[in-house]
């Protein structure tokens, strides 16, 4: 099966080539999406933690005594 | 201030698609670059966009990132990453036929100086999901960019019409 294709420009002479990946292009295309996956995961990861720890902190200041609208205005 | 705003070159990818965009034999002759580009995936996928220059796969970029994807904002940074992230890409799932769009300032690139790089993306969606980032991007390398390829941080192609041209910019 023919590996994936890219679209090279060459700016000193205008012309544009379609040509197939090598296979060491292509093993690098797997690492990429494999590094990406593993930063995509940490990156949810945290995002949920930060979300956590919205909902924990309006739940606290909402129990001192702040309405919804003044938790709102005050972290959003 | 910017006195010469010049196209150096436009790719638009064909029906097959394309993994990866190359620009190569990047003149010198200018002071910054910046491309402006319209992508499409060909997955449903919901990657990102990043590039390297002068062809690096090493651990050389840094990046921060801040966006706001339709129902929440949030910040990154990386670093010693082997490309640089710069925007969201349009998922195949998104409204048929419609793409994104983004736009990469690079200064000094011909310089000795590590490189930095602004980038902002949006994609465009007929429904909540959608995404707006700013990336702030860092390579470090002194060698002058001769080279930018632009890739699918998901190994997924670029679809059919998915364009990027490449201008340079001169302060003289």
């Amino acid at each position: 099966m023919a590996n994936p294709t890219k679209l090279v420009v060459d700016c000193s002479t205008g012309i544009t080539e379609e040509i197939e990946l090598t296979d060491a292009e292509v093993a690098q295309m797997q690492a990429d999406a494999e590094t990406y996956a593993a930063q995509k995961a940490a990156e949810e990861t945290a995002a949920a933690a930060v979300e956590a720890k919205k909902v924990s902190g309006k739940a606290k200041l909402k129990a001192l005594g702040l309405s919804d609208a003044e938790i709102d205005a005050l972290v959003g | 201030m910017t006195n010469t705003f010049d196209k150096i070159q436009t790719v638009t990818v064909g029906s097959g698609g394309a993994a990866n965009i190359e620009f190569t034999s990047i003149p010198g002759t200018y002071t910054d670059l910046k491309i402006f580009g319209s992508t499409r995936s060909g997955s449903s996928s919901g990657n990102q966009l990043a590039l390297r220059f002068n062809s690096d796969t090493g651990s050389n970029y840094s990046r921060k990132l801040l966006y706001g994807d339709g129902s929440s904002v949030q910040s990154f940074s990386g670093t010693s990453e082997t490309y640089a992230r710069f925007a969201f890409t349009q998922s195949s799932t998104f409204t048929a036929s419609v793409f994104n769009n983004f736009v990469i300032y690079i200064p000094n690139y011909a310089t000795s100086l590590t490189k930095v790089a602004g980038a902002e993306g949006v994609t465009e969606n007929n429904a909540t999901q959608a995404e707006a980032s700013l990336h702030g991007i860092t390579w470090n390398s002194s060698a002058a960019i001769t080279i930018i390829t632009l890739l699918d941080s998901g190994s997924t192609n670029f679809a059919q019409y998915s364009s990027a041209t490449l201008y340079g910019i001169k302060n003289t």
